[in-house]
C-alpha cells in the first residue's frame, strides 16, 4: 500500500475558482433521518469540494452529528442519497465508509484506553502479516504520516494516560492510517486547550494542502471561520445556507444558526464593593484524586458574597477534585472548609446541600442528573424529600413543580414526564440550572458549566450566573474557557498541579499571565 | 519417602481434578474479554459432563464423548449468545437460567446413567518423561490435560499476538470503539461465548470421563461458580488460568487425602476447602490489585448501536 496520500494534489484550487462539478468529493441529497419523536435530518443536502476544509456548523441538536453518522454508515437514513467520489453509496457500517475513504473523529474519542496508541491506530486493520500483528512496518507508515501532517504522539503510551489532545491526535492518526480521502471531525476543539486548538488547525491546512477534504463540525463560529474555505450551516435538522467563509462573518453566522439576533458577549458588571462577607473559606485543603495520588495540595480560597470566583486552569490539574471536597462526594485529607462561618468539613453531602451549596458539575450526564428518570424526578432529585406526602412521592406538586421551572428556565421538552436523557445536551445544562438555582443556594459551584453548549446555550447560562451573583450570591466558576473566566469572574485565581499559582482582581488580570502560570510558569517581578 | 510420594501423588491429582476447571476457566475468559458474562457456567459444564458421559457409554469411544461434550456445552452457549448478544438480554439473567436449564435437564435425562459404567479416557505415558523424579506425576495424564495445558500458551498467543485478540479486546472494552473501526461487535461477541461454551463442555467431560468417572446428579458440584472466581483471580489472563485451576484442583483433591490421612474434622468441613478459598482468593485479588485487575470495561453490558447514551 505505502503511503500515497498525495494523489489527488490539486489543493492550490481552492472553493471559488474553478469549481466543476467533477470536483466535488462528497454530495449528500435530502437526507432525512427521524429519531422516536424527533427528526434529526429533515431533507438535508450538502455539497463538499475535494481539498476543502468544509465547516458544518449549528446548535446542539441542529443534526451535525447525526448526518455526519449517517454518512460513516453508523446510522441509516430513512430517506435521501450519498454520492462519494462519484459514485452512489450506501454505507451498512463503518467498516463499509473506511473502506470508500471515510474516516471519522468523534466527538467522544473511540478509543480503547487500556490499549496502547499503536494498537488503537491498528485496531481492525489488516497489515501485511495477517493476522499477526505487523508492528514494525504499522511504526513506519505512522511515522511517515506523522512527519507528514506534524501530527506526533507516543506510540508505546496507554490512551488511558494521554492528555485529551494527544488521544485526538491518536483519533487522526487512526483515519489518516486507512488512507481517508474525506476526515470527518466532530466538535474536535471542544476539549482542547488553545495551544492545541492551533496545533490542530496546522494539521488540518496541511491535509488541506496535501488534497484531504475535511469536515469540521462545530457550533464556535471563531473557529469555523478560522480554518474553513466554506461553511454550511445547518438549524433544527435543515441546511439553511451553505457560505464562502472569506465572505462571511460571526454575526451573520449566529443568526443563520439560531434564527434570530444573539449577544455575543456578556459581562458581568463589576461588584461595587469589594469587601463582600466570606460565603465559603477553603483552609489549607489536601485531598487525593481517583489513583490516589495528591490532587489537592493546600488550597487556600475564599468565595464573597456578590462575586463570581473564577477559578483558570488546564483540566486535570485538580479542579475536579476541588468541585468534589466542596460539594462532599471526596475526603479531605488536611484542612477544612468554612461555610458561612460554620466548619463544614466532616459534613456529608446532604447536610450541605441543606445548608445551601448547589453544584453544576462538570460530568452531567454522569453526576448531574439520573438519566433514566423523567425531567420532573430530575428536577427534585436534592430536596426529593420536601415533596412527598406521607411518605410517599407527591406527583401532583411534583409535576407542578416541574412545569414551573420548565417554564422559568426555558427547558425545551415535549412533556416533564420523558427520560431525561432525550434532551439536548443544552437542555440537560438548563435543567441542571433549574434544580440548583431553584433551591436557592447560598453558593453555587459551576464546573465547565458552559462546555459543549451552543451559542443560544452558552449565552443563556452566562447570563444565569451573573443575575445569580447580583442576588448577592457567590460563584465559584471552574472553566477552561479563559475568555469565560475573563468575563464572567470579580476575580481570577489560578490553579496548576493542585496548587494556587496567582490570585487576580479582574482589572490586574491579563490572558498572558494566567497563561503562563496555567502551564506551570512563574511571573517576573 | 511417604511425603515425596504423598507430594508426587497430589501433584498427578491436581493437574488432573484442574483440567475441567481450566478448560471451563479460559472458556469463560474467551468469553468475558469479549464483554459477555456467562454466569450459566455451572449449567454449561455440567451438560457437557453428562453428554460426553452418554456418549461414551454408548459408542464405547471415550474421545466421540469429550467432543459431544463440547458440542452440548456449544449447544447451550449458543442459547446465551442468542439471547445477550443478537436479543440483547439481560447478561446475568439468561446466565442463571442456563445454569437451572443444565441442571434441571441433565438431572432428568442422566436418571438411566446413575450408577452405570463407561469407557473412560485413559493415561498415556509420555516416554522418558514419566521415569524422571516426579515423572510419573507430571507425565503420565490422559490427553485431555495435555491439551489444556498447551491451551494455554494458544490462547495467550492468539490473544495478545493477533489482530484476532486485539478485537476482541477491543469489543469487550470499548464496543463503540470497535465497531467505528469496522469491526463486527456482534459476531465477534457471539464466537467469543461459543468458544467459552464449547471449553466448557469439554471440561465437563473431562470430569465425568478421566476425573470423577461417574455420572451423577449435579456432578459439577459448583465448579462451574469456582471457574466464574478463578477469571477473576486470573486476572481475565489465560496464563494466569492454570495457576488457579490446578491450585484448585489440589485443594479439592486435598480435602480427600487429608480424610484419609485423618484429622479428625468432620468429612463435611473437608469439602468446603475449596469453596472457602474460593472467598479467600477473591477478597485477596481485589484487595491487592484494586487498580491493576481490570476487568473488561464493557463486561455485561449489551451494546446497541443506534442509542444514545
Amino acid at each position: 500500500m505505502g503511503v500515497e496520500l498525495t494523489s489527488n494534489l490539486d489543493s492550490g484550487n481552492k472553493t471559488g475558482n474553478n469549481k466543476t462539478e467533477s470536483k466535488k468529493i462528497l454530495e449528500m441529497r435530502g437526507i432525512t433521518k427521524i429519531f422516536p419523536g424527533v427528526i434529526a435530518n429533515d431533507g438535508v443536502d450538502l455539497e463538499v469540494n475535494v481539498g476543502e476544509i468544509h465547516g458544518l456548523l449549528g446548535e446542539n441538536g441542529a443534526g451535525k452529528t447525526t448526518l455526519m453518522s449517517i454518512l460513516y454508515g453508523l446510522y441509516r437514513p430513512d430517506g435521501g442519497e450519498i454520492i462519494f467520489d462519484r459514485e452512489k453509496v450506501e454505507f451498512h457500517s463503518p467498516g463499509d465508509a473506511i473502506r470508500a475513504g471515510i474516516g471519522m473523529v468523534h466527538q467522544h474519542f473511540m478509543l480503547v484506553s487500556k490499549m496502547t496508541a499503536l494498537n488503537n491506530i491498528l485496531l481492525g486493520y489488516r497489515t501485511p502479516k495477517d493476522p499477526l500483528m505487523d508492528y514494525e512496518w504499522a511504526r513506519k507508515r505512522i511515522e511517515k504520516l506523522s512527519k507528514t501532517y506534524g501530527i506526533e504522539v507516543d506510540f508505546d503510551e496507554q490512551i488511558i494516560n494521554m492528555s485529551v489532545g494527544e488521544q485526538q491526535r491518536v483519533e487522526i492518526l487512526k483515519a489518516l492510517f486507512r488512507d481517508v480521502k474525506l476526515l470527518i471531525l466532530d466538535e474536535p476543539t471542544s476539549v482542547l486547550t488553545p495551544i492545541e486548538t492551533e496545533r490542530l488547525f496546522k494539521a488540518l491546512r496541511r491535509m488541506s494542502e496535501e488534497g484531504l477534504t475535511v469536515i469540521f463540525i462545530t457550533h464556535k463560529l471563531r473557529e469555523a471561520l478560522e480554518v474553513t474555505d466554506r461553511i454550511t450551516v445547518l438549524r433544527r435538522g435543515k441546511n439553511v445556507g451553505t457560505l464562502i467563509t472569506k465572505d462571511t462573518n460571526e454575526r451573520d453566522l449566529a443568526r443563520l444558526m439560531v434564527g434570530r439576533e444573539v449577544e455575543m458577549i456578556i459581562e458581568k458588571k463589576r461588584k461595587e464593593s469589594k469587601e463582600g462577607k466570606a460565603v465559603l473559606r477553603i483552609e489549607a485543603v489536601h485531598a487525593r484524586n481517583d489513583r490516589g495520588l495528591p490532587a489537592l495540595k493546600g488550597i487556600n480560597l475564599i468565595v464573597k458574597q456578590g462575586e463570581i470566583l473564577g477559578l483558570a486552569g488546564v483540566s486535570g490539574n485538580g479542579q475536579k477534585e476541588l468541585e468534589e471536597v466542596i460539594v462532599g462526594t471526596r475526603k479531605i485529607e488536611k484542612g477544612r472548609l468554612i461555610f458561612n462561618g460554620e466548619d463544614i468539613t466532616d459534613y456529608g453531602v446532604a447536610r450541605r446541600v441543606a445548608l445551601g451549596i448547589s453544584c453544576i458539575p462538570e460530568d452531567r450526564i454522569e453526576t448531574g442528573m439520573a438519566p433514566s428518570l423523567t425531567v420532573e424526578e430530575n428536577l427534585i432529585l436534592r430536596d426529593y424529600v420536601k415533596f412527598t406526602k406521607n411518605g410517599f412521592m407527591d406527583f401532583e406538586v411534583i409535576e407542578k413543580h416541574a412545569e414551573k421551572l420548565i417554564d422559568e428556565f426555558g427547558i425545551r421538552t415535549p412533556s416533564p414526564k420523558v427520560a431525561a436523557r432525550t434532551l439536548s445536551g443544552g437542555n440537560i445544562q438548563r435543567l441542571i440550572i433549574a434544580r440548583e438555582l431553584s433551591r436557592n443556594p447560598l453558593l453555587l459551584v459551576a464546573s465547565q458549566p458552559t462546555r459543549g453548549l451552543d451559542v443560544a446555550g452558552i449565552e443563556y447560562v452566562r447570563k444565569r450566573l451573573i443575575s445569580f451573583a447580583e442576588e448577592g450570591k457567590a460563584v465559584l466558576l471552574i472553566s477552561e474557557d479563559l475568555e469565560e473566566i475573563m468575563q464572567l469572574s470579580d476575580r481570577i485565581v489560578v490553579i496548576y498541579e493542585g496548587e494556587i499559582r496567582g490570585v487576580f482582581e479582574r482589572e490586574e488580570a491579563d490572558l498572558e499571565k494566567i497563561g503562563i502560570l496555567m502551564s506551570g510558569g512563574a511571573l517576573e517581578n | 519417602m511417604i511425603e515425596a510420594e504423598f507430594l508426587a501423588s497430589l501433584i498427578a491429582a491436581s493437574m488432573r481434578a484442574g483440567t475441567p476447571l481450566l478448560f471451563a476457566t479460559l472458556g469463560e475468559i474467551v468469553a468475558e474479554r469479549s464483554g459477555v458474562l456467562n454466569l450459566g457456567l455451572e449449567g454449561v459444564m455440567v451438560s457437557g459432563a453428562m453428554t460426553g458421559f452418554y456418549v461414551s457409554l454408548v459408542t464405547g469411544n471415550p474421545w466421540l464423548g469429550v467432543l459431544a461434550g463440547g458440542i452440548a456445552g456449544l449447544l447451550l452457549a449458543l442459547i446465551h449468545a442468542f439471547f445477550t448478544v443478537t436479543l440483547k438480554v439481560d447478561q446475568a439473567v439468561t446466565g442463571l437460567m442456563l445454569v437451572l436449564l443444565g441442571l434441571g435437564l441433565t438431572g432428568f435425562l442422566g436418571r438411566d446413567l446413575v450408577g452405570q459404567v463407561a469407557t473412560y479416557i485413559q493415561p498415556v505415558n509420555i516416554l522418558f518423561l514419566s521415569s524422571l523424579p516426579y515423572g510419573n506425576a507430571i507425565f503420565n495424564h490422559d490427553p485431555v490435560v495435555y491439551v489444556g495445558i498447551l491451551l494455554v500458551p494458544l490462547l495467550w498467543f492468539l490473544m495478545n499476538k493477533t489482530r484476532y485478540g486485539m478485537e476482541l479486546f477491543a469489543v469487550g472494552e470499548n464496543p463503540e470503539a470497535a465497531d467505528t473501526m469496522g469491526i463486527p461487535v456482534d459476531r465477534v461477541r457471539f464466537l467469543a461465548v461459543l468458544i467459552g461454551g464449547f471449553l466448557a463442555g469439554i471440561g465437563g467431560a473431562h470430569l465425568s470421563l478421566a476425573y470423577a468417572k461417574v455420572w451423577t446428579d449435579g456432578l459439577t458440584a459448583g465448579r462451574g461458580w469456582i471457574c466464574l472466581a478463578l477469571v477473576i483471580f486470573s486476572g481475565w489472563m489465560p496464563q494466569r488460568a492454570i495457576f488457579g485451576a490446578y491450585l484448585f484442583g489440589g485443594l479439592d483433591v486435598l480435602s480427600f487425602k487429608l480424610q484419609a490421612v485423618g484429622l479428625g474434622v468432620s468429612y463435611h468441613f473437608m469439602r468446603m476447602i475449596p469453596y472457602i478459598f474460593t472467598i479467600l482468593v477473591l477478597l485477596f485479588s481485589v484487595i491487592r490489585e484494586r487498580e491493576k485487575f481490570g476487568a473488561p470495561s464493557a463486561l455485561g453490558k449489551p451494546y446497541i448501536r443506534e442509542q444514545k447514551f
